[in-house]
């Protein structure tokens, strides 16, 4: 839900070390109407999300805004509550699968197609992004076509290979602007000091682009995460994602429990997202 | 384009320990599919030990050809053999040569240190021997000390030092330079060439320099390849390329010098050129039996001298009126850049400030011993 207005930020902070770290703050001081600007459009994202978390310490029994009283009360159905439990292992599951499938198989496209170069890599980079356009329910119609056939739906596997399909994207914008500072020169010289090519990779190209890595990993963390359409195709009575959980929770039943499952979410993902910064800043002090 | 058997003697050039290793090129050529191939059919054998120097102009086929003996591009004909091994099909990391870039090429996200150990992880090396090794070739290098450091924290001539030093420590079998002084300002250039002549004589193995600046090629090699166009044009010591060019392009190429082109002339005992009647040295005629047409006399500026009259000539020295176009003042010399024969044609002499007043403007006589000239193909 949050995750793709951050995307565009991502290429800059996934640069590797390759291309310096110097940044330059006196270039063109940016003016107050653009500042004001900036603040208004971060508002404008950012308060629906942050309504949600004050509305969960409500004592309302519906949801209500400004909250009455203070409780931990829905958190504490949250957390006692099985099936609110094993919707978030079940998305804690799903996601991290994702994230590594997705990230390997997008990392290695990323560098294929950045290697390839050409006019057929770029027709196959632009079919990569296609998950990403198409509209989520077209996709999720013809993935659930295909799991039907397969016998996917429902299962874990069902659900990892359907997000990987809509999280690749997303690492390989990231570890292609990651790339994009990459010397190739770096490559030969590994090999004229002694690696294979798959050495190479592993001694230079991984650690120069890991920030780019790491920023797709998240992503594609998320991407699943977060996914709703998708996974209300696949889901099955036994298994489903948090996501689902919450759409039955308002359309079914109406639990106001989702206050807190929404709060929950809108903090696990903040926190991941700054993980890298978090990360980086510590790597700096260094 | 012919490049006859130059028999070089191994004067004080050669290098003390013969541990290097042989590189043979045998009819080499790389066809990018552009109009012509950029390496034709080039063959080359570089000795054990040699500091041999591939120097031409912009697009010749120099880095191609360096790249090639790398193993980065793949031949189009021909082998590559090293200590007469095939090597024409070995991958790049298996060949076991070093190499040195123009832009460094150091791995950003390791140290000094890290980046030397490089080569030598790579082969296993235990980690005591790689310590030592680090530290000993640092020394080399002249860099102690600043093994923990990144290489953004060091300048361009501390970065290819440690270039150097990591293309070195796992003892190759040749090292191949592509214009690794090209980055570098004046002072530092001339430094680390010292610095890699210093280090050649004291590792003793193949070296293969690229480079398109003939003073630094004259500067550092045993022999020196010149490239035109994807081919040798000639190849010898320093010194036989600048005294015996056999082409026009490499007279042009080294040094200044003055070009008389001859037409269909045919030689004999004497030559006629815009009208002057020129001696040809004995030698010369044997060695050019007929002047083809479009050969040409060279003769370096350092060997024209200047007379106010022709009576002032000495006998038998071929001479040629000529006017002062500019004078250059040098320091220890002067340039006269002159206007020769009827038709003005551009020449060049160096007189010593000793040597009288010259102005622009001034009528002269350009003078020189036939046995200064040379007669090149163009
Ligand atoms: N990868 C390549 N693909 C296509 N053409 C190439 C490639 N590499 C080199 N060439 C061409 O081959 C020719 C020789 O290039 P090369 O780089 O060997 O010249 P060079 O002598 O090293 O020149 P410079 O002094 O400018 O470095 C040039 O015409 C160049 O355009
Ligand atoms: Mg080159």
């Amino acid at each position: 839900m949050t995750s793709t207005p951050e995307m565009t930020s991502s290429p800059a902070t996934a640069s590797g070390p390759a291309t310096g770290r110097r940044r330059y703050t006196k270039v063109d001081p940016i003016p107050w109407w653009l500042k004001a600007f900036g603040g208004v459009v971060v508002i404008f994202f950012i308060l629906p999300t942050l309504f949600v978390i004050p509305m969960s310490f409500s004592d309302a029994a519906t949801f209500e805004f400004p909250p009455r009283g203070f409780t931990w009360r829905l958190y504490e159905n949250f957390f006692t509550n099985p099936i609110w439990l094993d919707s978030l292992g079940n998305s804690f599951l799903v996601a991290t699968l994702t994230a590594v499938l997705a990230t390997t198989v997008g990392t290695a496209a990323a560098v294929a197609l950045w290697r390839m170069q050409g006019r057929v890599a770029r027709f196959v980079r632009t079919l990569l992004m296609v998950p990403i356009v198409a509209p989520a329910i077209v996709v999720a119609v013809a993935v659930y076509i295909a799991f039907l056939g397969w016998q996917l739906t429902g299962t874990v596997l069902g659900y990892v290979l359907a997000h990987t399909a809509i999280a690749v994207p997303y690492v390989v914008v990231s570890v292609t602007g990651a790339l994009g500072g990459f010397d190739l020169q770096l490559l030969r010289a590994a090999s004229s000091l002694g690696s294979s090519p798959s050495r190479a990779f592993v001694r230079v190209t991984m650690p120069l682009i890991s920030r780019g890595i790491l920023t797709g990993a998240i992503f594609a963390f998320i991407v699943s995460f977060d996914e709703v359409v998708l996974a209300l195709f696949l889901r099955s009575p036994v298994f489903q994602t948090l996501p689902v959980q919450m759409y039955n929770s308002v359309t079914v039943e109406i639990d106001p429990t989702i206050s807190a499952a929404s709060s929950l979410m809108v903090v696990a993902v903040t926190i991941i997202f700054l993980l890298p910064q978090l990360l980086r800043g510590r790597a700096r002090r260094r | 384009m012919t490049t006859p058997s130059t028999t070089v003697k191994a004067t004080g050039s050669s290098p003390g320990t013969p541990s290097g290793t042989e590189i043979r090129l045998d009819r080499v050529t790389k066809d990018f599919g552009l109009a012509a191939p950029a390496v034709d059919d080039i063959s080359l054998t570089i000795r054990p030990g040699e500091f041999m120097t591939f120097l031409g102009p912009s697009g010749s086929g120099k880095t191609t050809t360096l790249n090639l003996i790398a193993g980065f591009e793949t031949l189009t004909a021909g082998t590559i053999a090293l200590n007469g091994t095939d090597v024409s099909d070995v991958p790049p990391h298996r060949r076991n040569l070093g190499m040195l870039f123009q832009n460094y090429a150091l791995f950003p996200h390791l140290t000094v240190a890290q980046n030397v150990a490089y080569p030598l992880r790579e082969r296993k090396v235990p980690k005591r021997e790689i310590a030592r090794k680090v530290a000993e070739v640092l020394e080399l290098v002249q860099l102690t000390g600043r093994d923990d450091n990144h290489p953004s924290q060091l300048s361009g001539g501390q970065q290819q030092r440690v270039a150097l030093a990591r293309a070195i420590v796992f003892e190759p079998s040749a090292l191949l330079l592509d214009e690794p002084l090209g980055a570098l300002d004046r002072n530092l250039r001339s430094a680390l060439q010292a610095e890699i002549r210093r280090i050649h004589r004291e590792v003793g193995s193949t070296f293969v320099f690229v480079t398109h600046d003939q003073e630094e090629a004259m500067n550092l090699s045993d022999r020196i390849a010149l490239f035109n166009n994807g081919r040798i044009e000639q190849i010898g010591t320093p010194q036989q390329l600048y005294a015996e060019p056999e082409t026009l392009f490499t007279a042009r190429f080294l040094g200044d010098s003055n070009v008389f082109e001859l037409g269909q002339a045919a030689l004999g005992r004497s030559i006629v050129w815009d009208g002057e009647s020129w001696g040809v040295d004995p030698a010369t005629v044997a060695a050019h039996p007929g002047v083809r047409a479009g050969s040409a006399i060279v003769v370096r500026p350092e060997d024209v001298e200047v007379a106010a009259r022709r009576d002032e000539v000495p006998p038998g020295a071929n001479a040629v009126r000529a006017v002062v176009r500019d004078v250059e003042y040098m320091g220890s010399y002067r340039t006269l850049l002159l206007a020769m024969g009827r038709r003005g044609l551009p020449g060049r002499t160096r007189v010593s400030p000793l040597r009288g007043d010259y102005a622009i403007g001034d009528e002269i006589v350009a003078w020189w011993r036939p046995g200064a000239q040379r007669i090149v193909a163009a």
